[in-house]
């Protein structure tokens, strides 16, 4: 493991980047945290409410239990400490979004401890600890445009389960925060828990930033709020390093604050100081009791968990699979859930890759699909690749029938059948052919036979055209060879 | 011949059962009562149609041959900080004034399963917070009670149930619903001369009714009698997934398992509760409760809660922080009062609303609660409170090694005068002083009443029982009813 060099040349010296994340991630659930609301993204306007997310008197939250287990998943997956008895806190503040006047929490005992992952930043691996995971509610969504002087308030995502997931401040760099947040959410769609869409607000980052030179103490932190997307956080993090070091190198200090990013301009400019926060008069919720896990619940938990995309990617490199590839391949769990399906066909997992990543992948590009939306079954890629493997199919035939398969969703075997597109290895037939190719070419096979070996390539050519492509090369080359000699 | 408004739950019910009388008849009896009391103020709105349809169904079901329900027959009256779906629910204050839920409440809703009918909902102190009923913002209920020489002064109902004990000894309902935080079911029983019981924490769901503190919160019934307690907490309790509080047991037969003898039974009593300055009549009352419970078998042995006297300042920590909390949602966003003065923002707004709609009582819980919970001073308040809550947990604990139930007097003193105390809230606390440390510890209590003071106004004892033990505290609770022999009624003079 080595130390990132990552550093902000200021006017008087070198400046060290240091970075946390706070993650909210919207968990994967029909229902609310604590009610029995669905929670489908971009349902008309205060559709998904019951009356406990509208804070009616005499409403009470009673914990939704699936919201609970996907917590518990994802700390296991990042081998956090699990915490058998945690509770509910509230977190009190007044704003038009937020009904009870509290969001419900957990302060003092989150359901998850202390974890870490691992992530790879130009080439070297680093650990990042994560201090804590708890479980939240989210708030509603106020609107400015709806009304000349009204704000409207839209509440199907209040009291939608949120996991807070906290980073110890051990990034250095842009880089390695947004290595961090792209490892945290290809983990989190692995396990279920988050649909990881950044840009629908399922998953946003709080961005802790302060600079210090190299070997000092930490130095004044700022937070910078909600920022949706990986490209934005190391964007922010640029930013706001940038401003730190020119405000302390003229002689300036750093305010503890909370910021805001502008994805318009990459910058972040100031919300509220220290001074104006919140008292959130934090206590334990008196509606909820503390929240006890039994044995049972958390092995469900931990047999539940699929393979994570470390293991996967050793499992890939184990069989064979480039390094390269083996991480393109588990970067999204998908993909790598496509692949393991063509896997499990039986195909030779190097060839398999190799055909995924360029020409699935190629294709796939070229037509905007994602790959569950592929037109191409694992199963049919697996036929596909046996027709090559048995010399049915030459290269280009494989591309031409490929072609045919994304376009008709056909199985390979029925097109080869129907198309004639398979490969003929008849010796019988390839030297006649040749016969015909020599026959009408004296020229050429003078000059061939006179020395100029390169005609070679030409009568291959003529030979394949004349067999419409269908002729094994390697048997083509074979029978030419002792032909023309 | 008995008016039908003299009898009582279980009488009222058999009488239907029996075909004594119909129901409709019981309902029309309690609404024409109920109509001519407007004196009391014990009601905020009056439900006659919903009584009505009650009855109705239980007459008919009588005729069809059909098995009556528990309760049919029955009308109650409702506090109303009870949801009803489709009826004004308020709290008692104006920032609910005019709020009518689409929603009934779990035990609303249990006791019309149950075959009760609703005559009204009734007053209370604002949002459950008072010990008199004079923070109500409907004007406070006045007890029917008066003191022989009293001038005639109106005196308190208790609270925060006040309306609920003030219509039930007026005889304009058999029972009621009342709500028990720091004694609101127990002081107003005592000091109008009926029985209350507030169970187990959990034992009755907490859903649909308005919260004051929700770790204290406890619905329980009012009546004349025990028996009619007990046949009221048999519809009201009982598991909802709705409360994660609830508690997820069976409901006991209470009613048919009622028995007076107390042989074999250890009754402790508080030597801490020996308050400064209780009055005479207090301790003498106490005292005969001790020789009540003597002949009827218990042994009685003096045990001792160590960190009693600091049941209630922790009380007074505990209840407005969770109060300032769950008062919060009142912000005049989604329902309630709005108060939204010219170009007014969002916080003038939160504080236009909130100053118009809560009073003076409320106003004063949820700054104490917001400042016990604010940073700098939640340790010193609101941990230090929660420690003593603990301590006071285990206090009762180590007593149940001693004993298998306890006996106080309900309130150190007898009804006061409205006005009396309202100046001085310690004084008004204070009231508590016996019924807080229970409900700190969540156990089941119940007042009975067992006598009237020199002014011929009722005095009432308090049994306290082990967690669960309900039926214990009720059996208690009839051993004292029937040596007190209460027949004393309030002198109609509304």
């Amino acid at each position: 493991m080595t130390e990132s060099t990552y550093r902000i040349r200021g006017e008087t010296a070198e400046w060290e980047v240091v970075i946390g994340l706070e993650v909210h991630a919207q968990v994967t659930s029909n229902a609310k945290l604590f009610s029995g609301a669905s929670t489908e993204f971009g349902a008309e306007p205060n559709t998904q409410v019951s009356l406990v997310d509208a804070a009616m008197p005499g409403m009470l939250p009673v914990p939704n239990r699936e919201c609970i287990r996907q917590a518990v998943r994802t700390g296991m997956a990042i081998d956090a400490e699990i915490n058998r008895w945690s509770r509910f806190d509230r977190k009190n503040y007044f704003y038009a979004d937020l009904p009870q006047g509290y969001q419900i929490s957990q302060l003092y005992h989150p359901l998850v401890g202390e974890g870490h992952l691992e992530v790879e930043v130009d080439g070297s691996l680093k650990t990042i600890g994560v201090e804590r995971i708890h479980v939240e509610q989210d708030a509603g969504k106020l609107m400015h445009d709806q009304h000349p002087s009204m704000s409207y308030v839209d509440l199907n995502r209040s009291g939608v389960a949120l996991m807070e997931i906290v980073s110890r401040p051990d990034m250095r760099s842009p880089a390695e925060a947004g290595a961090y947040l792209t490892k945290l959410r290809s983990i989190l769609r692995y396990v279920g828990s988050c649909d990881g869409n950044m840009d629908q607000g399922s998953m946003r980052a709080d961005v802790n930033v302060s600079v210090r030179k190299p070997g000092d103490e930490l130095g004044t932190r700022t937070e910078t709020k909600n920022v949706n997307s990986v490209r934005f956080v190391m964007q922010a993090i640029e930013h706001e390093a940038m401003r730190q070091v020119e405000l302390l190198e003229s002689g300036g200090t750093i305010v503890q604050e909370t910021r805001l990013f502008n994805p318009d301009t990459g910058t972040t400019r100031s919300m509220r100081s220290k001074e104006d926060a919140h008292d959130y008069r934090y206590f334990p919720d008196p509606d909820l009791l503390p929240l006890e896990l039994d044995e049972a619940f958390l092995e469900e938990c931990r047999a539940s968990l699929p393979e994570l995309p470390d293991a996967k990617r050793a499992r890939y490199t184990d069989a064979g699979i480039g390094a390269y590839n083996a991480g393109v391949l588990t970067a999204e769990v998908e993909t790598a859930r496509w692949f393991d399906a063509l896997l499990a066909t039986g195909a030779n997992p190097t060839q398999a890759a190799n055909w995924v990543t360029s020409e699935l992948f190629g294709a796939l590009n070229r037509t905007g699909t994602s790959i569950e939306q592929s037109s191409v079954s694992p199963a049919q890629a697996a036929e596909l690749l046996a027709l090559v493997a048995d010399g049915t199919l030459s290269g280009s035939l494989a591309k031409q029938v490929f072609e045919v398969m994304l376009k008709t969703g056909q199985d390979p075997v029925a097109i080869v059948e129907e198309r004639g597109l398979k490969q003929t290895s008849d010796t019988g037939a390839i030297e006649a052919v040749i016969a015909e190719v020599m026959a009408k070419n004296p020229n050429q096979l003078e000059q061939y036979r006179g020395g100029k070996e390169a005609l070679f390539g030409f009568f291959v050519g003529q030979t394949m055209k004349a067999m419409g492509g269908k002729a094994n090369p390697a048997v083509v080359n074979e029978l030419l060879k002792k032909a023309l000699s | 011949m008995t008016e039908l408004t003299d009898l009582g739950v279980r009488a009222l019910r058999d009488g239907v059962r029996a075909g004594s009388f119909s129901a409709v008849e019981v309902a029309d009896a309690f609404i024409t009562r109920v109509a001519q009391a407007k004196a009391l103020n014990a009601f905020i709105v009056e439900t006659p149609d919903h009584a009505l349809a009650a009855a109705r169904e239980a007459d008919r079901a009588r005729a069809a041959g059909e098995t009556l329900k528990p309760l049919a027959g029955v009308p109650i009256g409702m506090k109303d900080l009870f949801c009803t779906r489709g009826v004004q629910t308020t709290a008692a204050s104006h920032m609910l004034e005019g709020f009518v839920p689409q929603y009934e409440s779990t035990v609303s809703q249990k006791l019309w399963d149950a075959g009760a009918g609703m005559l009204g909902k009734l007053n209370l102190d604002q949002f459950a917070m008072g010990s008199s009923n004079e923070t109500s913002y409907f004007g406070n209920v006045v007890s029917p009670w008066r003191a022989k020489d009293g001038g005639n002064a109106a005196l308190a109902p208790g609270g925060s149930s006040g309306g609920s004990s003030a219509a039930i000894a007026a005889r304009l309902c058999p029972a009621a619903t009342g709500t028990d935080t720091g004694g609101s079911i127990r002081q107003p029983a005592a000091f109008t001369g009926i029985a209350g019981i507030k169970p187990t924490y959990g034992r009755c769901s907490r859903w649909g009714v308005v919260a004051f503190a929700s770790s204290l919160d406890q619905a329980g019934p009012m009546a004349r009698d025990v028996t009619d307690c007990a046949i009221m907490l048999e519809a009201m309790a009982g598991y909802d997934a709705k409360d994660a509080t609830s508690l997820q047991l069976d409901v006991p037969t209470w009613s048919h398992s009622l028995s007076p003898s107390l042989a074999g039974k250890k009754i402790g009593i508080l030597k801490e509760y020996r308050v400064d300055g209780m009055p005479e009549e207090i301790e003498a009352l106490w005292q005969r409760g001790i020789d009540w419970v003597k002949d009827a078998g218990a042994e009685v042995v003096e045990v001792s809660l160590p960190h009693t006297r600091y049941a209630l300042p922790a009380y007074y920590i505990i209840a407005p922080a969770e109060a300032s909390s769950n008062l919060a949602r009142y912000d005049g966003v989604r329902y309630g009062l709005r108060d939204l003065p010219q170009g007014a923002n969002l916080q003038a707004m939160y504080a236009a609303t909130r100053a118009a709609g809560f009073g003076d009582e409320v106003k004063r819980r949820i700054m104490i609660g917001t400042y016990v919970l604010s940073a700098g001073f939640y340790d010193a308040y609101f941990t230090q409170a929660s420690k003593v809550r603990a301590l006071i947990a285990r206090d009762f604990e180590a007593a149940w090694e001693a004993c298998d139930l306890l006996l106080t007097p309900t309130a150190p003193s007898a009804a006061f005068a409205l006005g009396e105390k309202s100046a001085d809230p310690l004084a008004m606390y204070l009231n508590d002083v016996f019924t807080v440390p229970s409900s700190l510890a969540g156990l089941p209590a119940m007042s009975v009443p067992g006598g009237l003071d020199k002014q011929g106004l009722p005095l009432g004892l308090q049994v306290i029982g082990r967690p669960l033990d309900e039926q214990a505290v009720l059996n208690a609770g009839l051993a004292i009813e029937q040596r007190a022999g209460f027949v004393a009624r309030p002198e109609q003079w509304w």
